[in-house]
């Protein structure tokens, strides 16, 4: 599944991302492969999304989160 | 002379940054642009101990050397260029101690330069509150560098960091990781390749395509036997590095700092379940622009008609107390009248400036970008276009320097180019007069009254218009930059009063000294053109006039009233009033109005005081001119001059029109060239006319 697919207030670890769609500030703010995402909170249509990567908080549009790939882990 | 030390404070946005600039210069700074750039230039002077002199220079925020806007390109152009006057002695990189690890990231860049390189842990007030403990001493060691643990909010540690900056040659410039085994052999053969060159420089030059001294991308891939890299390849290796260089943090970290979660609280879940919230959210905003423009629209104006006020008692004081001649003349009414429409937007511009910067500073604006980015992304425009399209309802220049904080250059230069379009509180004393003569008093569905419904009507114009051009714009201009949209949601903060102060205090010296100077002289060639004409039909208007009225026995006051009028009707501007009217003629206007149209270019109120003028009724009072501008009659058609289709067409042209000459001064002094005001002038006032004409005729 990708970032986008991830639902308010759960969490995921990053398997992959896909460096050609993702702006390099975007890996140096944390998102990388291994980390851990929260998806903290979504503006109207889910978009953009609010998240928590490895203690960062930032905000991406869901065009960028779809070349996000994660797994989320069981609560 | 002693040499001073040159600083250079780096570090991510939202560090505080600022804040350490602030405390370490004070009111010794001064803000300018970079040469023929847009991006801010803030560099102060510190008194160090022993009296050493620093010279401080605050580079714009940037998450990494990797630069991907042309703020954070100055950075790396600087920190490249040993040669550059303010290549950096030391560098000082301030980190928030809430997000260390992300801060460290832009640190090992740094070091790598092998520049002498401080690190300055900012907010550490809020190390108890969120549970966090370091262990200055091993960071240190592991990082190889001085640490300044500090508080701007405390005012702690800048005794210290000021130490720091005295005794720079005692720090170490050696870097603290090797970033080049990411990619051993390729390294090697730049190594060979130039031996002479730093290789972390020689990475960002590749990487980044810019050029320093006389090496740039091109040179360096020219060498024989060097392997060159696809530009994917490279973005592998960049994102590589950035691997390693988290790799090094992380362990660093895991035993430099502890995080005791338990005794950490958190205000931001709370507030932002609040204020990102998707009903509440909106409510919430909504209120704080009403509050915004309540203050520009409402508060303002009780400093606005003191200054008004005053300077034109002063205009007055000089023309009776200097001998009469054409220079106090000039001094009255052209330099000081000129200098009271600067200074009459202090009070806009200081209140805008105080709520943008105590939103900023809150870490409140992050929040508004994203609630609007969504509904603002369709026209090609920024969450943060928000504010400066809503300010500009209350005046265009304030709102037009609020947008700075807007990143991508694309998205501000729209809103810039748009923002005139919405109504701003110049035009309503317009808009007022001309509805109270052309639209009935009746009610719509018996409530609403249709001059009420009018002027709101005409605010929804200008905004639609606003946001439709920026749609057309946002279609038809090519940028290369391609914008990604990440937006950092920084903690939130008390704002801090001396930020909040200095910024409105440098706002608004940079709009009296930046487009004052432009708006002064402007005044000052309307004035000489409304006060001087050609020939004996304004030379000599006082005994013309006399004569043409002797039979009538007017009073001193109305005749008085009555030369006016003909002077200005024989002036330069009425004689371009005249000049105007065959093109005016099929909007419904005469060249009454074109003198009024004209000399509103200083300010589109104007109009109003100029048919006084024209109309000799020698009384601002609302009422009197109605009355009088009912009462005229169209040369041509007979019938009344303002009539429903003139009325409308005047209103629409003033909806569209670029008729403000300080706003103009405004955007040329934003966008750095005289090519944006002039696409603003013509292509709006094209469009007003265009639109005024179509009212007209099809109303007629």
């Amino acid at each position: 599944m990708t970032l986008a697919d991830l639902k308010r207030g759960q969490q995921g670890i990053i398997t992959d991302v896909s460096s050609i769609h993702i702006p390099l500030k975007l890996l140096e703010m944390g998102c990388l492969p291994g980390n851990l995402v929260e998806l903290v909170q979504v503006a109207p249509f889910a978009d953009p999304m609010y998240l928590n990567i490895n203690g960062s908080h930032l905000a991406i549009r869901k065009e960028t989160a779809i070349h996000i790939l994660i797994e989320t882990t069981n609560e | 002379m002693s040499k001073q030390i040159n600083v250079a404070l780096i570090g991510n946005p939202n560090t505080g940054k600022t804040s350490v600039f602030n405390a370490l210069t004070g009111l010794n700074q001064k803000v300018g642009n970079y040469p023929g750039i847009t991006v801010e230039k803030k560099e102060g002077i510190c008194k160090l101990p022993r009296g050493v002199k620093a010279h401080i220079i605050d580079l714009p925020g940037t998450y990494s050397l990797n630069a991907s806007s042309l703020d954070e390109n100055v950075v790396i152009e600087l920190l490249l260029n040993k040669n550059d006057k303010d290549y950096p002695d030391v560098a000082v990189v301030v980190s928030d101690v809430e997000n260390l690890k992300r801060n460290l990231l832009l640190f090992t860049q740094i070091k790598d330069l092998q520049i002498p390189t401080i690190l300055v842990i900012n907010m550490s007030d809020r190390m108890a509150y969120k549970g966090i403990s370091l262990d200055i001493e091993y960071l240190e060691k592991e990082l190889n560098t001085k640490i300044a643990l500090i508080s701007t909010r405390k005012n702690k540690g800048i005794q210290e960091l000021k130490e720091l900056i005295t005794h720079y040659k005692e720090l170490s410039s050696e870097p603290c990781l090797n970033a080049s085994t990411i990619d051993k052999s390729y390294f090697d053969n730049l190594r060979k390749a130039f031996p002479n060159q730093l290789l972390y420089k020689l990475w960002l030059v590749i990487t980044q395509d810019v050029n320093f001294g006389k090496t740039d991308r091109k040179t360096i891939e020219a060498v024989e036997d060097f392997k060159t890299k696809s530009n994917a390849d490279l973005k592998r290796l960049q994102q590589k590095e950035t691997i390693k260089r988290y790799q090094f943090i992380n362990e660093t970290l895991k035993k430099g700092q502890t995080i005791d979660l338990n005794s950490a609280k958190d205000l931001r879940i709370k507030l932002d379940r609040i204020l990102t919230h998707k009903v509440w959210g909106y409510l919430i905003f909504g209120v704080i622009l009403l509050l915004i423009f309540q203050a520009i629209y409402d508060w303002s104006s009780v400093p606005m008609d003191f200054i008004d006020s005053s300077f034109a008692s002063l205009s007055e004081w000089t023309k009776n107390t200097l001998p009469e001649g054409a220079f106090t003349n000039l001094l009255a009414e052209g330099i000081i009248s000129g200098l009271g429409g600067i200074v009459i937007f202090i009070p806009q511009i200081a209140f805008l400036f105080l709520f943008i910067s105590i939103l900023e500073e809150s870490g409140y604006m992050s929040r508004v970008v994203f609630l609007m980015d969504r509904i603002m992304r369709r026209f090609g425009l920024s969450g943060k276009s928000v504010v400066p399209l809503i300010s500009g309802t209350a005046c265009a220049i304030p709102a037009i320097m609020a947008t700075r904080n807007i990143e991508s250059w694309k998205e501000r230069l729209i809103t810039i180019l748009v923002t005139p379009f919405t109504t701003c509180s110049a035009r309503l004393p317009v808009y007022l007069i001309i509805i109270a003569l052309v639209i009935p008093e009746g009610r719509f569905l018996g409530f609403i009254s249709y001059q009420a419904l009018t002027l709101m009507l005409l605010y929804l114009i200008g905004f639609g218009a606003a946001v439709g051009s920026a749609w057309i714009l946002n279609k038809i201009m090519n940028f290369k930059s391609k914008s990604f949209f990440v937006v950092e949601m920084p903690n939130y903060k008390l704002p801090l009063f001396k930020n909040v102060a200095l910024t409105v205090i440098e706002k608004t010296k940079a709009f009296v000294f930046g487009a004052g100077k432009i708006i002064l002289a402007i005044s000052i060639i309307l004035w000489f053109l409304a006060s001087y004409g050609p020939g004996d039909n304004f030379n000599k208007a006082e005994s013309i006039v006399t004569e043409k009225f002797a039979s009538e026995n007017l009073s001193e006051d109305e005749l008085h009233q009555k030369i006016e009028s003909h002077k200005l009707e024989h002036s330069f501007i009425g004689i371009a009033g005249h000049a105007i009217e065959p093109a005016i003629r099929p909007l419904g206007y005469d060249w009454k109005i074109g003198i009024a149209i004209v000399s509103s270019f200083a300010a589109r109120e104007v109009f109003v005081g100029t048919l006084a003028t024209i109309y000799s009724v020698g009384s601002d009072e609302e009422e009197t001119i109605k009355n009088r501008m009912a009462g005229e009659v169209n040369p041509i058609l007979g019938g009344p001059l303002f009539n429903f289709a003139s009325g409308i067409s005047l209103l629409l042209f003033y909806a569209f029109a670029m008729q403000c000459m300080s706003t103009l001064a405004i955007v040329k002094k934003e966008t750095n060239s005289w090519k944006w005001p002039m696409y603003q002038l013509v292509i709006m006032s094209a469009f007003a006319y265009i639109v005024a004409l179509v009212a007209y005729q099809i109303l007629i």
